[in-house]
């Protein structure tokens, strides 16, 4: 396993290179000038020297290649430079709000594969009742309406019954948790319903699969309890593919994540990622889909490692 | 055996105390007018119709019948394990010591499940959870039925697998299901029925998907349990064999009924259905002399939802009257022995015989050296099986010939490689070593354009029917799709021409050219796998296992037209199969593997009569043959252990770790295969030359 291990932390180099590579040239060609948004954008009037000599400072104005050549030598040296606009090292931009992101991706995660898995196994119990008709009900929307969409009407809920707003600032978990969580739960469901919606499709019909197996019929005869038989023997082999399906449901956790922090008015990296590309900072964006990539390629590994843990048939 | 010894004193006693509520004279089980109904897309069927029987304490019981007959239904509902949602019991009661299981409340149900009702199933790959080990679901009904705690139920665990005939069974508490073989598996399977000393355990078809020496293993070893502790047996099988070897009764069921019923050594002696009769003379048989043609049973078995109004067997039946468009009630022919037909009595007094046509050959029609068609020399196929270049020899150093217009029977068990061969003579596979002369060309060497070439003349037929026809195409388009591909016919209209005169040839009628494969009984496919096959007008065609997915009755039609189609088109025919019997009566040279290697090679006759190789002598004994009598007089030979993995083939001679004449010289020396008499070869060291 440890030979495994070893092997697909190796193999993550070459992906991230390509991701590195890509994310590079792609946003050179993206139009929008970092320098031109800086000095003009709220309708400034500089010489074209001043703006020469920004693009000097930022170093803009080397060739393409040289320009590529620096940005890897900082990938490989931890260097990630510093954000064009704000001046400050991206690292630390980086680390004043991973935390929130992080905490909040786990929290949505949570919400998603507790209901997902909950919803989906009472679904396929109860097939083709009135239970099972709402629970899939719920799961096509879950699938079909957009997250911010679903994060403007906990919002509007929250505000027009309750009249009460989330707080604005946050709040480590370890400083205050109550705090922490009536800030970020109202997020982390609105992403977590898709995640959940997805999660409970795959888990039902997983289940239904797993209730007609050999083996479900050989615990019967045994005179297994019912209950037993479920939570035993068809849920471990049903929440198999579901394992798989949450490292590859995690890129759009991301994606969901970067405009739902938008409409919560949450300071994570999403909103980091946004506003970068809205300056077009070139520095800051390579960065932060460089973390993204290393995120998803990590959270994957686990995910099949995991899967090897649960599944005696799969040894690596 | 010292595990037995203290379980079988505790059950003894359980049984006496038990014996005193309960004589022996009560029956165990009693089943009556059971009738199940089944909701499907196009309507309501019945698969199990008014049925009864009775078991009695320690008996075995069997069930037989061919595929759709009810009879796996009838034991699900006895269990009341069928789907809820679309199974219905509609009729009868089910006693079990006096209790009726079906009025029972699901809990109470639950109790006798496992308890004192245990059932194994066909597929030993299946049955058992993937993800749980061996351990905890041998104990899991001790803890929940018996209430024994962790420590005791593991001891009784590792007894019962003892029991079981498996060894280091502590260790093997903690192994998973796939590190398992499919016949320790089923003794797995076993060990879980026997686990809370039921006093009945139903059996569906227990050893169907393993090989004859472990079916014969495991056979024994449930004969035995059942003997020793006084349990019954209820033996689901298609297998009329095993039937003869291992039952005292016998239910033979048709459409979802009984059709006869009685004492086995009487059925099989004087069957007095003509159902049963046809079943037992379509089987290929090793204990009498081959027939030139099987008897075969017409027709197919009624559609359950557009039954016969009489008689559900009339419309297959060669001695049917007019009588019997009146369904005919389940009578007693004799003390002992019920038949379902009007015609009974008449076969019981004599005044109706069915005489079996004879079953010697009319003239030997084996030319002993027939020139070769196909030569294969020194021919291995090795698999990459990952880690550090191990390999698995699935084919090793394999030579032999298949004469112009012969059938070469290439038989063994599963594993041995026959199917590898197969494959790499038609080139589906690559070979990795040696020789494949086909018709003076090397098939090894051939390019592109020769290898079509080839093709054309080398057609494969499969074993499964339904897996290696296209859902999605048309029979037509199926059986049309080689002459397309290889351009033979000028236009549509004469492809589909072509198309009626194939199915023409295989027995099927024209219409079915419109037809989609699912729309089709096992059987009928089975004869569009050989109408494709066919397409390319080949001389040369390998049957890989082509007719054991069929039951005996379809099975025994379609080897007959394969006969006459070798007959009439002079074909040569590969034919690939782990059945014995069908192998003897269709092959002109046998060719026996095992574990990659060649064991023995001779013709049919001599092979049957005087086998040499002790692999060869073990699987002929193993194989059951339908009638008690014999059964009754044979030593049960029984070959000990399970297949080597051929990842660590055993060094020397690849069977001697199972051989009972093996001795040092077989574990260091592989055994050249040599001539003992004239066309018999043999790869033993222990045979003498003759």
């Amino acid at each position: 396993m440890w030979a495994y291990t070893s092997k697909r932390l190796f193999l993550m180099l070459p992906t991230l290179l390509v991701v590195a590579t890509v994310i590079f040239f792609l946003l050179r060609v993206v139009p929008g000038d970092i320098v031109e948004l800086k000095l003009l954008g709220d309708g400034g009037m500089v010489s074209q020297a001043t703006i020469d000599q920004e693009r000097a400072r930022l170093g803009l104005d080397q060739p393409l290649l040289v320009q590529y050549f620096n940005w890897m030598v900082g990938l490989v040296t931890f260097d990630f430079g510093t954000s064009m606009w704000t001046g400050r090292a991206v690292s630390e931009e980086i680390a004043g709000r991973l935390m929130l992101s992080i905490e909040l991706a786990i929290l949505a995660s949570i919400v998603g594969l507790a209901l997902g898995i909950v919803l989906g196994t009472l679904s396929a119990l109860l097939r083709n009742t009135w239970v099972d008709h709402l629970i899939r009900l719920l799961t096509l929307g879950g699938m079909a309406l957009p997250s911010f969409w679903i994060g403007m009407l906990i919002i509007l809920f929250l505000l027009y019954i309750f009249d009460w707003l989330p707080p604005m600032t946050y709040t480590p978990f370890f400083t205050d948790p109550w705090a922490n969580l009536s800030q970020l739960i109202w997020p982390a469901l609105a992403v977590g319903y898709r995640y959940a919606a997805v999660v409970a499709r795959l888990v039902r019909s997983s289940i239904m699969e797993v209730m007609n197996e050999d083996y479900i019929r050989t615990a019967r005869a045994k005179g297994v309890y019912e209950r037993l038989i479920i939570v035993r023997h068809a849920m471990r082999n049903a929440l198999l593919p579901v394992v798989t399906l949450s490292g590859l449901e995690f890129a759009f956790l991301i994606g969901g994540l970067v405009v739902t922090e938008q409409v919560f008015n949450l300071n994570g990296i999403g909103k980091l990622f946004i506003d970068a590309i809205d300056n077009s900072d070139y520095v800051l964006i390579q960065s932060v889909v460089m973390l993204m990539a290393f995120i998803f390629i990590v959270v994957n590994l686990i995910v099949d490692l995991l899967y090897a843990a649960l599944d005696p048939r799969i040894r690596y | 055996m010292l595990n037995f010894m203290s379980h079988s004193q505790a059950t003894t006693s359980v049984a006496a105390a038990e014996a005193v509520v309960w004589p022996a004279t009560a029956p165990l089980l009693q089943v009556e007018n059971l009738a199940v109904e089944f909701e499907t897309s196009r309507g309501r069927i019945r698969p199990v119709d008014d049925i009864s029987y009775t078991i009695w304490p320690g008996e075995t019981l069997a069930i037989v019948g061919e595929s759709g007959c009810g009879k796996s239904v009838s034991s699900l509902a006895i269990m009341r394990l069928l789907p809820k949602t679309t199974a219905k019991v509609v009729g009868g009661r089910v006693r079990f010591e006096g209790r009726d299981l079906l009025a029972l409340p699901e809990a109470e149900m639950r109790k006798v499940r496992g308890r004192e009702i245990s059932m194994i199933f066909q597929e030993p790959m299946t049955s058992l959870n993937p993800v749980l080990t061996i351990g905890l679901q041998i104990m899991e009904p001790l803890r929940i039925h018996l209430g024994m705690s962790e420590a005791a139920a593991q001891k009784r665990a590792t007894e019962l697998l003892s029991l079981v005939g498996i060894t280091d069974a502590r260790r093997r508490l903690a192994q998973y299901p796939h590190e398992l073989s499919g016949g320790m598996r089923q003794r797995v399977m076993i060990a879980i029925g026997l686990a809370c000393d039921p006093k009945l355990i139903i059996a569906d078809e227990p050893t169907t998907a393993l090989d004859v020496t472990i079916q014969a293993q495991i056979l024994e070893l449930m004969k035995d349990l059942s003997r020793r502790l006084n349990i019954a047996l209820v033996l689901i099988t298609h297998n009329l064999g095993i039937v003869a070897r291992y039952a005292d009764r016998i239910n033979v069921m048709y459409a979802g009924r009984v059709t006869e019923q009685g004492d086995a050594s009487r059925v099989f002696a004087a069957p007095r259905h003509p159902y049963t009769i046809g079943l037992l003379r379509s089987v290929p048989r090793l204990d009498q002399p081959r027939t030139s043609r099987l008897e075969t049973i017409d027709g197919l078995p009624p559609n359950l939802l557009e039954l016969p109004s009489g008689c559900r067997f009339a419309p297959r039946c060669a001695y049917r009257i007019p009588l019997c468009d009146t369904e005919p009630g389940l009578m007693e022919t004799v003390p002992g022995q019920w038949s379902r037909c009007h015609r009974a009595s008449a076969l019981e007094t004599g005044e109706l015989s069915i005489v079996a046509p004879p079953r010697a050959l009319p003239a030997a029609s084996a030319q002993l050296a027939p020139e070769p068609l196909l030569s294969i020399r020194h021919l291995s196929k090795y698999f990459d099986v990952g880690r550090r270049g191990a390999v698995a020899r699935a084919v090793d150093d394999v030579s032999f010939d298949v004469g112009r217009g012969e059938t070469v029977g290439l038989v063994g068990e599963s594993g041995c490689g026959k199917t590898t061969v197969g494959r790499t003579i038609l080139r589906l596979a690559e070979a990795t070593a040696g020789e494949i002369i086909f018709n003076g060309q090397d098939v090894r060497r051939a390019h592109r354009g020769e290898l079509q070439a080839l093709r054309r003349q080398m057609q494969v037929i499969f074993q499964d029917p339904m897996s290696s026809l296209n859902p999605r195409m048309t029979i037509g388009d199926i059986i049309g799709e080689p002459l397309a591909v290889h351009r033979l016919e000028a236009d549509r209209s004469a492809c589909r021409a072509r198309v009626q005169l194939l199915l023409e040839q295989v027995g099927l009628p024209g219409y079915m050219a419109t037809r989609y494969p699912h729309q089709l009984s096992g059987g009928q496919r089975q004869r569009v796998g050989i109408a494709r096959a066919l397409a390319l007008q080949p001389s040369f065609i390998v049957c890989d296992e082509a007719v054991s997915a069929l039951d005996v009755s379809i099975q025994a039609q379609v080897i007959n037209l394969l006969e006459r189609l070798q007959r009439e088109l002079g074909l040569t025919y590969l034919f690939i199969a782990h059945d014995l019997a069908v192998v003897r009566h269709i092959a002109d040279r046998v060719v026996v593997m095992y574990l990659g290697r060649i064991m023995e090679v001779a013709t049919r006759d001599d092979l049957y009569d005087r086998p040499a190789h002790p692999y060869t002598r073990a699987l002929l004994a193993a194989a059951p043959v339908p009638d008690p009598e014999t059964e009754r007089r044979r030593p049960s030979g029984l070959l000990q252990g399970e297949l080597p993995s051929p990842l660590a083939p055993p060094s020397g001679c690849v069977f001697h770790t199972r051989c009972p004449m093996a001795s040092e010289a077989c574990r260091n020396e592989v055994p050249p295969l040599r001539e003992l008499r004239p066309g018999h070869y043999a790869a033993c060291i222990k045979l003498e030359v003759e």
